[in-house]
């Protein structure tokens, strides 16, 4: 026979005024198997607890039910109190008779409250009955970070971890650090240069002991679960060995073939074996093998003749490496929306109209004009630059449904950038709404306009042409209510931010959430910003949406600093509450495969003593799973029951209605 | 190519009256392309315009009752005036897509039609079924780099995910027939901007707007180096017509240019007799331009 207690909580005036708690504690006196009641002002007090641990102690209780607050409130701390105690933690069941009673029932003869009550503490304890003792799981974890994205966030991110004190591994697609940060010249609202804070992280990223660097690299896969992690990565092949290279630059100096730079974003061209830009980390070039002749056709070679080192092998194959980790940092960043969608403003038809990203390297003083306003078609000076915003942000037709945010604030840091190049010259904005949320944002936008004569007009742009030399932008003033026609001499878009072209695809390689933008999801948009719904793997960055350099970093040291505190322990424990298979009476169906969100169950196949495979099973995997039951109610040979959770508890305490 | 022989056509009411050389001209065309546009047997107005409340059934039965009578005749409709074209396609989707409307106008026709008709442009059968590469090999009187304007309105491209026959904002479809012809096309800024259509027939003040509108076309395409403007539309013939003849008056300097269908045209690269091409029934005749340059 169980010797089981119960303590009812008044919980001051809470739930007393509509509850008759005495008479609570009084009807469970004579349920079958409870030893002990009592009623209390404050359970959750010092005093409350105290007399709960002796309580146990001298009753010498093996299971107690607490009818009081919701579960989310105190659960823990009953638990807690338990375990103090001698009694397991997982032998203490809540009876919510706050929330769930008092708080809805007005009844100041107490009476519906007071029955509610004791239908829920009496259904608590049926359930209590069949609880058995649980365990807390415990898993090791491997103390080394996984950062994918080396952009500022994620380089923020693995500072930060490394600073700490974990090694981390940082893998990068493109063969420089810098992300889309490295290309922009002056950063609002403080207008210092981007390169000038950018570079000094990304160097001190090369050097420091802790991070090992994969740059050209991608993550090919990602197996085991938090605190367990195994990554396979792909070193693309550089042609190039990094142990040898000096980084010299004759060898592109001497390559004789141009392709056009995609980190000048077309603006300029860049040899086929290159480096993306001078400040480059690391400082080791890549061929370009689809535009290489010596690669595909066994012609030039030139810049192994010029090499010095001798480190230029066209040989070079693709590596494939492993790498244990306990935690991953997703910090892919963001691409611009192709502006081909966008036939009317002209864009790849006219040479002089750009997008943002270009700009940026035209007013960038480390740019293909370094650092002048020039006409991408003929190289003059433009005395009028027209800007149009929201180009495919804030349109559900052609475009994205949300605002990218940050285009407000950057075309109007270009207007100023403009001004100060081209004293003369004269900017219009065409704009929806200037959004300028931030810390000295609005204030920003304002010295546009107000000191740097930038000239916004409220309204869209129908059609961008050019005539006799000029572009010709034809839109609407919608304050004024009159079409407008400006001659412009170059035309700046501020196209929408989109999620990277394979972003779903590592989304579903790591198991994580995406949005129909294929913007990866955070556990909670709120309390959560950082985590994904996979333990373990963490979000930095405008791979989560767009976002401006500040708030990119901040999610990097946030992400960094969960990373942290996971890596503070030796073994992480987890919660007994998670599913379980019968392996006797699973049918291999894998319907709870389909069914898991966190892919924690896996096909596991059982041997017998001569190592023949003889059935396969499903298993669930305790490092991942987080106890949600979804697997139980998919199982159709009730194989799966949830720890804590079962079929039997639940059963019992409906049954006890 | 063979399943091209026979292509349901649906003319509407212009292309059997004041545009029958826009009809004729596309006809015999097809034949020299080895394929027939044969008339529907029985067919009415498209009502010539999309009601654009989303409770007005009422204007879509005309249509819907064209569509039916085209799906006797074959699996797609082929049209030559732009607004039938938009009219139908639009009225197609509708139909098909939604299903308490299809039922509601299938009542009142007294027919049942569930929208899975091809309503097609005939420029798309020259484009996709035809191909331009077929078009230019049957060129006998190439159209020696004539400045070509196409110009395309907005019935054949908007709205673009219900109707767009080409790239709704950057179309080139016209111009890649003339290409095929022999000609040079010149881009000119308001090649797809409204010529504005019925208005023409709305008073003082609706012919105001289509004068205003057609003009500025009409201004873009010469002063874009156009010589002679196409068009795959009756009423946007129309409006430029007139819109020219206003401007011819009104501007001093102003240089006309003829404004032809662009069947017209691709009948005569294709070797048709000149003189029963209609080109006496365009206002401005393009005859002295083409003996020019001696097509």
């Amino acid at each position: 026979m169980p010797r089981i207690g119960v303590f009812v909580c008044q919980c001051g005036n809470n739930i007393a005024s509509t509850v008759d708690t005495a008479k609570v504690a009084e009807e469970m006196k004579d349920m079958p198997g409870v030893v002990y009641t009592a009623d209390y002002k404050f359970m959750c007090s010092s005093p409350g607890q105290e007399s709960l641990k002796e309580t146990v102690k001298e009753h010498k209780l093996d299971g107690i039910v607490v009818a009081a607050c919701s579960p989310h409130m105190h659960e823990k701390t009953f638990r807690k109190a338990c375990e103090k105690a001698g009694l397991n933690p997982y032998k203490c069941e809540i009876a919510n008779i706050r929330e769930q009673c008092s708080w809805v029932h007005h009844d100041e003869t107490k009476k519906t409250g007071t029955i509610k009550s004791i239908d829920l503490t009496r259904m608590t304890l049926e359930r209590l009955k069949r609880n058995k003792d649980l365990t807390k799981i415990s898993i090791p974890i491997t103390k080394r970070a996984l950062v994918i994205g080396g952009g500022v966030a994620g380089i923020q991110a693995a500072l930060d971890i490394a600073d700490g004190g974990r090694d981390v591994i940082l893998v990068e697609k493109e063969p420089s650090l810098g992300g889309n940060m490295a290309k922009l010249s002056e950063t609002f609202p403080t207008m210092d240069c981007s390169q000038c804070i950018m570079t000094p992280k990304m160097v001190e990223v090369e050097l420091h002991d802790r991070i090992t660097l994969y740059t050209y690299s991608e993550v090919e896969k990602v197996d085991g679960y938090i605190g367990n992690f195994t990554v396979t990565i792909r070193k693309k092949a550089r042609f190039v060995d990094e142990d040898l290279c000096t980084g010299c630059g004759d060898c592109w100096n001497k390559c004789p073939f141009k392709i056009d730079s995609e980190f000048e974003h077309g603006l300029t061209k860049r040899k086929v074996i290159y480096t993306p830009f001078p400040q480059a980390v690391p400082n080791i070039p890549v061929i370009d093998k689809e535009n290489c002749p010596k690669i595909q056709k066994d012609k030039c070679g030139a810049c192994a003749l010029v090499c010095g080192p001798e480190c230029i092998d066209f040989t070079q194959e693709d590596k494939i490496v492993t790498e244990d980790v306990g935690a991953i940092v997703i910090a892919t960043g963001f691409d611009l929306m192709k502006n081909s969608k966008f036939a009317e403003y002209g864009y790849g038809k006219y040479k002089d109209v750009i997008n943002g990203l270009q700009f940026e390297r035209l007013a960038s003083a480390s740019g293909p004009t370094a650092g002048e306003i020039q006409r991408p078609s003929d190289g003059k000076v433009p005395q009028s630059i027209v800007f149009i915003q929201c180009v495919g942000s804030r349109n559900e037709e052609k475009g994205v449904s949300y605002c990218s945010k940050i285009c407000c604030m950057y075309t109007a840091k270009h207007t100023m950038l403009y001004k100060h190049k081209v004293h003369d010259g004269q900017s219009y904005v065409f704009y929806m709404d200037i959004r300028a949320g931030g810390k000295r944002y609005e204030e920003f936008t304002r010295k546009a306009i107000e000191e740097d004569g930038a000239m916004y007009l409220r309204g869209r742009v129908s059609r961008v042409y050019e005539k006799n030399g000029k572009l010709v932008v034809q839109g609407a003033d919608t304050l004024s209510g009159s079409q407008v026609v400006i001659e412009a001499d170059m035309v700046v878009l501020a196209t929408a931010l989109v999620s990277r072209d394979n972003a779903a695809d590592l989304a579903q390689k790591l198991g994580v959430g995406y949005d129909k933008h294929k913007f990866f999801s955070e556990y909670h948009p709120k309390l959560k910003p950082v985590e994904t719904v996979t333990g373990g793997i963490y979000l930095a960055g405008t791979c989560v949406g767009p976002m401006d350099i500040p708030e990119s970093v901040s999610m990097g040291s946030a992400a960094a600093s969960k990373v942290q505190a996971l890596f503070s322990a030796d073994m992480l424990d987890r919660e007994p509450i998670t599913a379980e298979v019968a392996e006797a009476t699973c049918n291999a169906c894998w319907d709870c495969v389909t069914a898991c969100p966190y892919t924690a169950i896996d096909r596991t196949e059982i041997k017998n003593r001569k190592g023949e495979v003889v059935s396969m099973v499903a298993r669930v995997n305790k490092g991942l799973c987080t106890g949600c039951g979804t697997c139980v109610a998919a199982c159709r040979s009730k194989t799966i029951d949830l720890a804590g959770y079962t079929d039997e508890q639940v059963y019992a305490a409906l049954n006890a209605f | 190519m063979s399943e091209l022989k026979n292509i349901p056509y649906y003319p509407g009411c212009t292309l059997n009256t004041v545009a029958k050389h826009f009809e004729d001209s596309a006809k015999e065309s097809a034949e020299t392309l080895g394929f027939t546009l044969s008339e529907l047997e029985q067919w009415n107005c498209c009502g010539a315009s999309y009601p654009l409340s989303p409770d007005n059934i009422m204007g879509l039965t005309g249509p819907a009752k064209v569509l039916f009578e085209a799906s006797k005749a074959g699996e797609s409709v082929t049209t030559l005036c732009s607004v039938c074209y938009n009219v139908l396609k639009r009225t197609n989707k509708t139909v098909h897509d939604d299903k308490e409307k299809r039922e509601t106008i299938s009542t009142f026709i007294e027919a049942d039609y569930d929208g899975s008709l091809e309503v097609t442009h005939y420029l798309e059968i020259l484009r996709d079924t035809v191909g331009f590469s077929k078009v230019k090999e049957s060129v006998t009187r190439p159209l020696k780099d004539i400045k070509i304007g196409a110009y395309y309105g907005c019935m054949l491209l908007r709205p673009f995910e219900d109707v767009g026959i080409d790239d709704h904002e950057a179309p080139t479809i016209i111009e890649d027939l003339f290409k095929a012809l022999g000609a040079k096309p010149v881009d000119f800024p308001n090649k797809i901007e409204c010529c504005g259509a019925h208005l023409a027939v709305g008073g003082k003040e609706g012919d105001d707007v289509v004068k205003q509108l057609s003009t500025c076309v009409m201004r873009s395409a010469v002063g874009s180096g156009v010589e002679l403007i196409v068009t795959s539309c009756p009423l946007c013939q129309y409006n430029l017509e007139q819109s020219q003849e206003k401007a011819v008056k009104e501007v001093s300097g102003y240089n006309a240019v003829p404004i032809v269908y662009f069947t017209q045209l691709l009948g005569l690269a294709l070797g048709q007799d000149e003189a029963k091409l209609g080109f006496e029934k365009n206002v401005w005749d393009a005859r002295p331009l083409l003996k020019e340059r001696e097509v």
